[in-house]
């Protein structure tokens, strides 16, 4: 872990206590998360629902609602983000962190055309831009996400463009202040397989040509494979492991990881020769987290002090390139994990 | 043909809804949401329909369960029985027999009724009904089959994770011993752990029972998995139809190739110019304004559809 990485993310949690006590307790939502992101970097979040990996991520620009309780360290090139004020974190918003969301449908105003949109956030971080400047500038970005015939279709409403093109006018509306971090949440979620790949070409291009880093979360361990650098992957509100994607999918540590990539269908696998190996039991619930490892009710090889407390940081052996330091939070060591 | 005896015979079939609707709507624009489609599913048999959205699986489901009325062409179910001309206690008995399970299991169940009730209030005006207490037994030992406890059948649907409510959607549709099961998109709405748990559970119950099953995805690896055959549609037409088994490395449409490609991570990223021409009859291919091997006989020509061995049926110029 790099004192001087792109972002830094520290020993992380984040609470949602009850609005009122007749509801239950507060939930867990994140347990103490740490990792690293380089400049230029793709880092894939991979987890079901519920692990906490939109909560965690959403911390870092501080979009969670106000009653959150957030405890930790986010530094951004060395600048903490956790605790700052309204006014400053507002800076960073856009200017510095951009955001693309999972709906491209849901996260527009309908009544509000493209050009439009596109004014009111450039002049966030130019004030007094003139209409022509940011028309000018919509173009050039429209045209860098591969929209076609930008200037026809900056009077366009939402309803007008189909669901990718509404996610890449996303891109570009992220990408237009000039940000030097890219949070996607699920962006390709609700799209289509075929405009889903695209999507991932495009952001990955995007990282290539403008050197920013990506933070992609997905509940597809796949699609993470085919965009990200290094994995995470993440369990009832810890990270169970994490490392470069190709090691850590060709070599799982965490049992977790082993049985979610065995639980998804491949193309070669058929019903009439191999059974789907299922993991049984379902996801944990954040308001009552165990005390113990959160996967060990689901793990096939779990043992008696697995229930009763929470396994330690694993580190794979050092490797001069940091980039490919591998952790995983088990009792097991990365050899002994065969399922 | 793997399976001899078909269960359902879907020939030519044809549906399109007016694109204005409403009092004062004009006549005469279409969508033709299933275009001349024909396939057929055997005894036991599990079929795939995949596609994107908006190319018709699902109106085609609809049609089969006679949600909609088609506009041409015939569904035959068991050896003659015309779908499209049942009425009244014949198309109730005919819809006890095949039963639809839908995708997102949270929305698909009412919050106010008891699982058991969940169950039971179609089987309760069927003429096989029998009977308050009997329907309970009947009704827990289902429960237990999909691996809930008959306990659960006073409990409401708020009390179960998404993965069981699937569960107690496939048990409402097993209640009246169906034929035929349509299964739309049952677990692009769950976590990954909980989807292989329903797709082995529905694994055992097609074979225990015997069941066919009309299997409506948009993830190809799991049609692939989960599938005997898979019909690859676009814009309301089948482009190609094989062996679920080995359609993966074995296919000749360019849509199937864009859609392998794409679900494997092989796809270049295209400058996302696809518009969708209306198109208000048969004329061409309907895959012709994105393929990139179009030529000038692809949009004059309906391509045929062509036996290219082993159970293999392509629509295309090209191959």
């Amino acid at each position: 872990m790099s004192e001087h990485s792109f972002l830094r993310v520290e020993n992380l949690s984040v609470t949602f206590p009850p609005k009122d006590a007749r509801l239950g307790g507060p939930v867990f939502a994140v347990r103490g998360v740490s990792w690293t992101l380089e400049k230029g970097e793709i880092l894939g979040i991979v987890g079901e629902s519920g692990s906490g990996k939109s909560v965690s991520t959403s911390a870092i620009p501080s979009l969670l609602p106000a009653h959150a309780e957030v405890t930790g360290d986010i530094f951004l090139e060395g600048k903490q983000l956790v605790g700052l004020p309204k006014e400053d974190i507002r800076s960073f918003r856009g200017r510095r962190i951009g955001m693309i969301f999972q709906e491209p449908g849901r996260s527009y105003d309908p009544l509000q055309n493209i050009g439009s949109v596109f004014h009111e956030t450039l002049a966030n971080s130019r004030p007094g831009i003139s209409r022509q400047e940011s028309e000018e500038e919509a173009i050039r970005l429209l045209t860098e996400v591969g929209l076609p015939q930008p200037r026809e279709r900056l009077g366009n409403y939402p309803h007008q463009f189909s669901g990718g093109q509404l996610q890449r006018i996303g891109i570009a509306l992220a990408l237009a202040q000039g940000c030097d971090l890219l949070i996607a949440d699920e962006p390709t979620t609700a799209l289509d397989v075929t405009i889903q790949a695209q999507i991932v070409a495009l952001l990955k291009r995007i990282r290539d040509d403008r050197a920013i880093s990506i933070l992609f979360i997905s509940h597809n361990i796949d699609l993470v494979a085919t965009i990200s650098d290094r994995i995470l992957v993440m369990y009832g509100g810890l990270v169970m492991e994490e490392g470069p994607t190709r090691q850590v999918l060709a070599s799982p540590a965490h049992p977790y990881t082993t049985a979610l990539l065995a639980a998804a269908p491949r193309f070669d696998s058929h019903y009439s020769t191999s059974p789907l190996l299922s993991i049984p039991g379902k996801v944990p619930d954040p308001s009552r987290p165990l005390p113990g490892c959160p996967f060990a009710p689901r793990c096939s090889r779990v043992m008696s002090g697995c229930r009763t407390e929470l396994p330690p940081l694993r580190w794979g052996p050092q490797e001069a390139d940091e980039s490919l330091a591998r952790s995983w939070r088990c009792v097991f060591d990365r050899e002994e994990v065969r399922l | 043909m793997i399976f001899v005896e078909p269960l359902v015979r879907v020939e030519g079939l044809t549906k399109k809804f007016n694109l204005e609707a409403g009092f004062f709507a004009r006549f005469g624009k279409f969508v033709h949401a299933v275009n001349d489609l024909s396939f057929t599913i055997g005894k036991g048999e599990t079929y795939a329909l995949v596609g994107e959205s908006g190319c018709g699986k699902t109106t085609t489901a609809r049609l089969i369960v006679r949600m909609y009325e088609r506009d041409a062409g015939t569904i035959f179910f068991g050896r003659d029985t015309d779908v499209g001309l049942l009425r009244g206690r014949d198309l109730r008995s005919y819809r006890e027999k095949v039963k639809y399970v839908f995708q997102d299991p949270a929305r698909s169940l009412n919050p106010r009724m008891s699982v058991y009730n969940v169950l039971t209030s179609g089987y309760r005006w069927s003429s096989r009904w029998p009977g308050a207490r009997r329907a309970r037994e009947e009704a827990a030992l289902i429960l237990e089959e999909v691996g809930l406890a008959p306990s659960d059948l006073d409990r409401r649907p708020a009390d179960f994770s998404g993965g069981q409510r699937q569960r107690i959607s496939i048990a409402r549709s097993l209640l009246m011993q169906p034929e035929l099961l349509i299964c739309d998109e049952v677990v692009s709405a769950l976590d990954v752990s909980i989807q292989g748990q329903i797709l082995n559970l529905l694994q055992d119950i097609r074979e225990k029972r015997g069941l066919s099953i009309l299997f409506i995805a948009h993830d190809l690896k799991v049609a692939s998995y989960f599938c005997d055959r898979i019909g690859v549609m676009y814009r309301g037409e089948l482009m190609e139809e094989g062996r679920a088994q080995d359609l993966y490395r074995n296919h000749g449409h360019p849509y199937t190739q864009l859609l392998f490609a794409s679900a494997t991570g092989g796809a270049e990223e295209a400058p996302n110019s696809v518009t969708t021409p209306q198109r208000n009859s048969a004329h061409g291919c309907a895959f012709a304004h994105r393929c990139p091997l179009a030529d000038n006989s692809c949009y004059a020509q309906r391509p045929e559809w062509k036996n290219i061995g082993d159970d293999h049926f392509i629509r295309c110029h090209k191959r």
